[in-house]
Parts: C-alpha cells; structure tokens; sequence
C-alpha cells in the first residue's frame, strides 16, 4: 500500500484508500461525483485543501453557476410575486371574471404564443419549447427542479450544494400542498440555503418561521381554543359598538383567511367555523423528524405542549402575500411543560425557547448527526463515529460545519468499507451522470423528470419524514431498469436540452476505435475503478454490430461512442457513490 | 401471439423443444407452473398511508358520541331519498357516500368490512406505526423484512415467475422487502429496455449477473427476467372487462395493471399497492371535501378491479389498512388529528361478505383509548392470518408474524373454509 504524501492527506486520517480512490471518494460522498479533471485538480490542491475549501463554500467563486441560474427568473421572486405571475386557476379566472374553462382557453393561448416565440433551431431551442409549455403555477416547481439540477451539477461549491438538499430532505416540504407551491422557492432560497453549514438552531427556527412549513404541518391554523373564543368575543362586542364599520389589521383570528382547502360546505360546518383550537401536527412532527428522533423520549403530553408554545405562529395572507406572523391573540399563555421543562414566558418567546431547548437536547445531537453520518458514510454508521459527532454536536452547540468537520477527520468516513457504499439516489444519479459526461445541461426540464421517473420527483415528497438515505429504497428490481434507461438515454445524445460531446470527452483519437473508446470511457467515468467481471463483459459487447456498424463497402468503422458510455455509466459500479 | 404458460404447457411445448433450449426465464416460468397449483390462491394488499380517518369511512351513525364529538365533519345518519349521508350497512354503521359503488359488493356477500382493528402499538407516529405494520411486528424496529415477504418465504417456490409478487410503485414498500425476491414497477408500459435489445439489454444482463455486489446482482436478475417476460403482453391494447372503469389517476392505473398482469397469467401471486393523502389535520370535509374526494376513487377503484377480474375474483382476496385511525373529536381546524384504530376492507370470492365484522369498543370517553382514540380491538393481524391460513393455505403464519399467536380462535371467521 502506498503511502499518501503529506502534501494531499494532510491531517486527514487516511490508511485503507489509494490516493486516486481517497480523492474520488471525497468527491463522490461531498459533492456530486467527478467532472473530467476534477480528479486533476484534487491532487494538484490536495486533498486537505480542497475539502478545507468546501467546508468554507464562501471562499469558493460560484459566479458561473450564480450566472446560469439568472435563467430562471422566478428563483429570485417572492411568494407574493410568484402568486401574482402564476395565480392558482379558480383565483385568476374569478379575478377576470372568466369562467374555469375560458381561463383555461387563455392559457392555452398563452402556451402556444410563448412556444411560438422560440425559433427552433438546435436541441437547445426544443427544450426551450417544452418548457414553454409551462406556464402556470407548475412553472415554479419547473424552475426550483432545473435550479436544484443546475447547481449540483455546475456548483463548485459542492459540499454546500449536497448539504442544502440533505437539509431540505430534512426539513422536507410537498409543493402539491395547496398553498405551498408558492412558497417553496422563498423556504429553499432563505430558509434552507442561508444555514446550510451554519447553527443547527438558526437553521430550526429558520423553518419553524416559515410560510412553507407552518402550512405545511398546519400550524398556521392551532389556536388556544380559549383564547380564541375570548377573543372573538371581543370582537363581536367592538362591532356592535362600532356598527357597521368593519374591522381593518388582519383577520379575525377566528376565521379562516385564505380558507386553503376546498370542501366543507355543509350549513352545519359554517356554523362551526368560530371554534379554533391546538393542531398538535407540527409540535409532533419537529420532535419527532426534526430534532429528538422518534426513539427521542417525547410523550404524548410534551406533543401538546409543544403545540402549545406553538400557537400564534401563523402566516398571513397565505394566498396573497405569506409571511410569518405571530399573532398573540390565540396564543396559549399560561404554563406548559415540555421535557420538564416550564414555559411561562408568554407571546412569542415560548415557542422560540422551546425550539431553542430542542435543537440543543443530547437527543438532537445525536439524532442529527446519525442523520448526517447516514448520508455521507453508510446507510448504518458506525455507532463510535456518530458519538464523536453528537460530541461535537453537543460542545459547539450545534456548529454544522463542526460536525462535519469531526466526520470528515475520522478514519471511518476513509475506511475500506466505507469506500463505494452508499447507493446513488435518483437525483445523485442524474447530476453524477451529468457530471462525468461533461454535459452542456442548457435546459434540464428532462432531466428533472428523469429523477421523477426513477422515483424521486423533486419536491414532491409528500410524508414530512423525506425521501429515505438507504440503498433498500432505491435498488430495487424494477428501479433498476429506469437508471440504465437514464444512462443511455443521457450518453446517447438523446435527452432534450442536455448535450454531450463524446469527442472532446474520449479523445478524437479514440474515433472508431471501440477498444480505445472503452478504455477511456472507463478512465472518464470511474478512474478505471471497475470489477474484472463488468470489464469483461463490456469487452464481450464491442465486437456487437450495433456498436460497431462496419459496412463492407466502407472500410471505416463507425463506432457508437454513447452506447458504450451508457453502457459503462449503467454499470453496477456507477450506480454507487 | 400471446401464449400464456398454461397453454404453452398444454400444448406440449417443452417435450417438443427440450427444456434446455428455452431462455431461462421461459424454463423457469414453465416450471413455476408445473409447480404451482393450479387455480393457486392470490392476494392483492392496498395500503392507505397518512391514516385514513375510518369513522368517517365506515360511519357508526348509531353512536351519538359520534355526532356529539365531530359537529362540521360527521356524516349524517342514512335517510331515504338523500344521497348526503352514509350508506345504511347494517343499522349501525354507514358507508360515506362516496363509497357507492361498494354497497352492492357489500350487499351482495363479497365485501367483508373489520371495523376497529389496528396495531396493539400505541404510536401516533406515521413513520412508526407504518412501519410496525409493515414488518408486521408491532413494536419492534429490528426485523428486516415485512410480513408480506415472509409469507413468500413460508412458500417458498424455487422456480419463480419474476411476477410472483409485484409492487405497484417506483420503491419496494416495506412491506414485501425480504429475501423472497419481489419486483417493483411503476408503468407497465415503460417497463422495457430502451435501444437495441440485443446489445444493451444483453450487456446489462450480463453485467449484473456477474456483480459481485448482492443487492444489485438480485436487483437485475429479476429485472431482466421481467423485461423479457413483459414482452409477451401487449399492454397497449388492454380493455378492462365487464363495461370496468377505473379512475383516471395512479390509484386506479396500479388496479387495472394488476387485473392486467393477473390475466396474463405470468405467475402473479402477491399484488401491493398503496395510496396517499389520507392525512387531514385541517378542512377534512363531511359528505364533500378532501376525505370524500379520496373515497370516491377509492371506491370506484375497488368496485372496478371486482367488475373486471369477474369469476376470477374467487382465488383473490383484496384486503386494505392504514397505519391507524384518527381521534374520535374533529380538532379546532375542521380535521382529526392522529389516532388509533381504524377499519379495513375484506374483498374476494371466498370472503363472507355483507357484515360489519367488529367488537365494537363503543364512543363514549370512557371506552376510548387513551382518553381520545377508537380502541383497537381487532389485531390487523388476526385479518391478515385468517387470510393467510384459509385463503392462501399458507401453514406458516406463526414465522410470518413472529410474536405473534396465530390462533384460530382470534380469527374473525369472514373466510369461508
């Protein structure tokens, strides 16, 4: 075994890899695989360097990257502006006094006048036309998907890059969820982003502020019943004083602003409408997946506390112009007890102390950083590591980075058996895919529902727990079919809005020699890091006709360079990270 | 030409070619069926995720705690000539309306319905109480396999068709993950190689047969056997029988490819398929709303997969579950929030139908679990067992739901023996 130099391992505890398996590791497990020279690069910086530098992401330029994503315009928007320019159906059509057909005729219209702009010339330009065809809401998704896609594959921020979606699967959002579709690029963009290597507790309470999440786990809509009542109360006796003037500032906390759900009709429930009362959905959901664990202790009583502290926490006009409001007036003031712990503070400050309290308990250190060594290091990590992670966890008061730090610097994340363990999910797949093919990615809107149909549609996880770390979910008989279909579509040419130059990537001298081509191919793609087995079998298949398309009359051999990457990215040793 | 294994058999295809000559998969298929008995017994298992809120699916409108406890979500007693209000099943308890096309199944003797069975857990967590139910050990987070699985592992079949057991989905569900191979597909359609099969499929196959890595190695041997065997259905020209219309969404694509791939006859034993957005904390509705949304394609659903299977309906036992029930009190927010028990649907041939099977727990706050939620009093597992002991004739259940007492006399007696 060779022993690493100094100058690329610096202090990290490397014994088990090779220098090239160690610098193809880290990119693999801190970012989305290897681009062609990034092996290069890594052992030019070094090892210690490069990782030193994705661990401080803002010392790294992403203007490119930064630059490309200006093609998306509505990443840059607020929820209220993207309500504005993709109104929900039955809002807009209202709003014009049109009925749901005639708005959808207008949309139509729309569809066709916005394709017709775009003159089709290259592939470029037909992916611009499928796109095109997306014009209403579902457009903001399109473009959360195709900036997500963007920045893992062009992001020289990579480990930042891999942390941010970690995290959104974490703190996981459904964008099918009435109101939400609008208010998931804001939670990605300032929620999410923004804390990604930061304060485990900024980043906690960064969500628990959030439009996206308190509509999502229904918090907006838990009020003290009393409260409340009381509340309404006063109001009733304010109108009856001040006849006929109707209350301007917000909305009666009693009601339903923006009633997101269509459905409950009936006279009995109308009657009904000014009961409010605790929704326990969030205060289980933040103990259960976001800090303690399921096995975190909590009871059942500390759920309702915790939905307790919580109330107040709402959004404001949800389906104009969501913002996070704490509204005192349905607050549950009073005592209530959460791990032991009294919350008496009253207004807004008991939710912020006992999210406090819960993103610092021993519980959440090792809950999340089980979490995190899932992802980076195996799907069952070793229990030492993830101790010396909560450890961390725990003295740095949840320093994200410093957990990482810890991770990286031990030998188990360097071990043999670490080495190629963690399964791609559908996503790693198509932006490793996409990276080591060198694809010119101009408009991903194919590649984004490629992901969907391996079976990770992006943000459209509907249970809060997130789309699963393990290798179980995803290899599959059945799943199986759909990434070697993604391998050859993408190699062979044959994914809109995505091109790849096989030339430039294998080496003009390689042209019509399938030997040559195979060789570099393997190099390009997995640093030539394959099973005896697979190469034999990949040899077998260069003598086949439809890779090698010999005619008698013409002596040069035409070789289908994207059949043999499709083949060698279908590999069973791509389909691991 | 689309032949089937039987005729194949029949016709004396392997003592005209000789055994060896055929691909694997054929030689494997044919054996499966040698093998197999015939008319064997199937299941198919619908899982509703997010905890459907069963006391508004199946109505105990002759409780008043009912009303009592849920005054804007509860559905109204029956009354004649009002098509907003449950469906009168046996004087207690009511279908929700949406559920229509059930009422005749019900009636009818092929629609057997357990009301208040659940898991002994007392988790409120999705995550949990799924996966308890799943693995089909409640309470117990080591096992590695779901029971569904174990089931095919007590009956073991050394040459299996590919479509011995198929999820209707993109990922296995827990529930069949195991050591029993089983195959997972979203789209029947999409499920070929794309390019030119020789090259590309031959050199995947081969591929993964050599892998030394064992998930994938599994993984794509028996996708490949599926892809080669699909070919032979032509999944384009499929026309449900009996005048059967399935809705138009994922729920009824995976019931109508199921019905599919049973006729074909590829040696489907185990169909799973599960659906979602049961989870309503905020504006469930009553007669109309999300619920009921939900249960109208749920019920057109079920009713269609009958319509369509026709007489073949008597080797198959549809049975459905959720991972619990909802609290019996509607919360400030028009909506139930996480409860305990639930009900679940029996349907199929042998299946003793037109009866409410419960012992019923009863509404009032006294009788409820934990102060809140119906009380379990129907294990999901005395269900499933009978199931598994009477319809499939599986004489393991003990190792399929280790823990557990597989005891005739928890048995509910709604399969005819």
């Amino acid at each position: 075994m060779e022993k690493l130099s100094k100058a690329f391992k610096g202090k990290l505890p490397i014994t088990e890899l090779t220098e090239d398996e160690a610098a193809l590791h880290a990119l693999n497990r801190l970012g989305y695989g290897p681009r062609p020279g990034d092996l290069d690069n890594v052992r030019r910086m070094g090892l210690d360097k490069w990782i030193e530098r994705q661990l401080h992401p803002d010392s790294i330029d992403d203007a490119a990257l930064d630059q490309r994503l200006t093609a998306y315009p509505t990443l840059a928007m607020t929820s209220q502006e993207l309500l504005e320019k993709y109104p929900p159906e039955n809002q807009a059509a209202k709003k014009q006094g049109l009925t749901k057909e005639e708005y959808k005729d207008q949309m139509d219209e729309k569809r066709r006048a916005a394709v017709a702009q775009v003159k089709q010339v290259s592939d470029a330009d037909r992916a611009q036309i499928e796109l095109a065809k997306i014009q209403g809401p579902r457009r903001i998704v399109t473009e959360l998907s195709m900036g997500k896609l963007d920045r893992a594959v062009y992001s020289d921020r990579q480990l930042e890059a891999v942390m941010e979606d970690f995290w959104f699967n974490h703190f996981n959002v459904f964008e099918n969820k009435g109101a939400d579709r609008w208010m998931l690029t804001a939670y990605v963009r300032e929620s999410i982003r923004p804390h990604t290597m930061g304060k485990f507790q900024d980043l906690l309470l960064a969500t628990a502020k959030s439009p996206a999440m308190l509509f999502f786990l229904d918090n907006w809509l838990s009020a003290d019943p009393l409260a409340s009542k009381q509340y309404q109360q006063e109001m009733a006796a304010r109108r009856r004083r001040y006849q006929g003037i109707f209350m301007a500032g917000g909305y009666p906390p009693g009601t339903f602003p923006g009633n997101p759900m269509p459905g409950v009709g009936a006279a009995g429930a109308k009657a009904k409408k000014q009961e409010r009362g605790i929704n326990e959905n969030y205060g289980r959901e933040v103990m259960e997946l976001h800090t303690l664990g399921v096995d975190g202790g909590y009871t059942q009583q500390d759920v309702i506390a915790m939905a307790k502290c919580l109330t107040g926490w709402t959004v404001k006009e949800p389906r104009k112009d969501p913002r996070f409001f704490f509204d005192d007036r349905i607050h549950t003031n009073g005592k209530k007890v959460v791990l032991g712990r009294t919350f008496n503070y009253g207004g807004m400050k008991d939710g912020e102390e006992a999210l406090k309290m819960l993103a610092n308990e021993t519980a959440t250190a090792h809950f999340i950083s089980t979490e995190i060594a899932r992802h980076f290091v195996s799907d069952n990590p070793p229990a030492a590591l993830v101790d010396r992670m909560a450890q961390t966890f725990a003295s740095s008061h949840g320093e994200i980075h410093e957990v990482l730090k810890t991770m990286i610097y031990s030998p188990e994340f360097w071990s043999r058996e670490t080495y190629r363990a963690k399964v791609k999910t559908p996503f790693e797949l198509a932006a490793s895919t996409a990276r080591a093919l060198n694809s010119q990615v101009s408009v991903p809107v194919q590649l984004a529902q490629w992901v969907g149909r391996m079976g990770e549609p992006l943000f459209q996880c509907q249970p809060p727990t997130g789309y699963s770390d393990k290798a179980e979910t995803w290899v599959n008989t059945g799943s199986l079919l759909n990434r070697l279909n993604f391998a050859m579509t993408l190699a062979g040419g044959k994914m809109i809005g995505t091109s790849v130059d096989m030339e430039s990537l294998l080496g003009k001298d390689a042209t019509g020699d399938p030997q040559m081509v195979l060789a570099r191919a393997l190099d390009v793609f997995l640093d030539s890091q394959v099973a005896p087995a697979t190469h034999e079998v990949l040899e077998q298949r260069l003598n086949d006709p439809q890779i090698v398309q010999a005619r008698l009359d013409d002596p040069v051999k035409h070789v289908d360079e994207g059949m043999i990457a499709g083949l060698v990215l279908g590999a069973p040793e791509f389909q691991r990270r | 030409m689309n032949i089937t294994r039987r005729v194949f058999l029949k016709n004396g295809g392997i003592a005209m070619l000789g055994l060896s000559s055929l691909p694997l998969f054929l030689q494997r298929a044919v054996a499966a069926s040698t093998a197999a008995a015939p008319g064997s017994k199937k299941m198919v298992v619908l899982f509703q995720r997010g905890a459907m809120d069963g006391l508004n699916v199946v109505v105990p409108f002759g409780e008043r705690n009912y009303y009592a406890m849920r005054p804007s979500i509860a559905i109204p007693q029956p009354r004649r000539g009002t098509a907003d209000a449950a469906i009168d099943l046996d004087g207690f308890f009511g279908l929700h309306p949406s559920l229509q096309p059930l009422a005749p199944l019900f009636h009818s003797g092929q629609l057997a319905i357990v009301q208040a069975a659940g898991s002994p857990d007392p988790t409120r967590s999705h995550f949990d109480a799924q996966d308890f139910m799943e693995s089909g050990t409640p309470g117990l987070k080591s096992t590695d396999d779901g029971w569904l699985n174990r089931a095919l592992q007590a009956a073991p079949e050394e040459k299996a068709s590919p479509f011995r057991a198929v999820a209707f989905g993109p990922y296995l569900p827990r529930t069949l993950q195991g050591s029993a191979p089983a195959l997972a597909m979203s789209d029947i359609k999409q499920f070929r190689m794309l390019g030119p099969q020789q090259t590309v499929e031959g050199g995947f196959e081969a591929m993964y047969a050599q892998t030394v890595d064992r998930a994938l190695h599994g993984a794509g041997q028996e996708t490949f056997e599926a892809v080669d065997q699909l070919k032979k259905i032509n999944p384009d020209t499929y026309q449900p029988a009996n005048g059967a219309v399935y809705p138009k969404n994922a729920f009824g694509k995976s019931l109508q490819e199921i019905a599919e791939l049973f006729k074909a006859d590829v040696g489907l034993e185990v169909a799973f398929l599960d659906s979602g957005g049961w989870d309503h904390h905020v504006n469930e509705g009553g007669v109309q709303g999300q619920l009921s949304n939900l249960l109208r394609d749920l019920g057109q659903g079920i009713a269609a997969f009958h319509q369509d299977m026709g007489d073949a309906m008597d080797d198959i036992v549809f049975v459905s579950m959720s991972e619990f029930g909802r609290t019996v009190r509607e919360n400030g927010d028009h909506g139930t929030d996480h409860g305990h028990a639930n009900c679940m649907f029996v349907m199929g041939g042998k299946v003793k139908g037109g009866k409410v099977y419960t012992r019923w727990p009863g509404l009032s706050p006294e009788h409820l679990y934990e102060g809140r939620d119906l009380a379990v009093t129907t294990d999901y597992r005395a269900v499933l067992s009978e199931i598994l002991t009477r319809h499939v004739g599986n004489t393991s259940v003990s190792k399929i739901f280790p823990g557990y007492a597989n005891d005739s006399a928890h048995y509910l007696n709604l399969i005819r023996v």
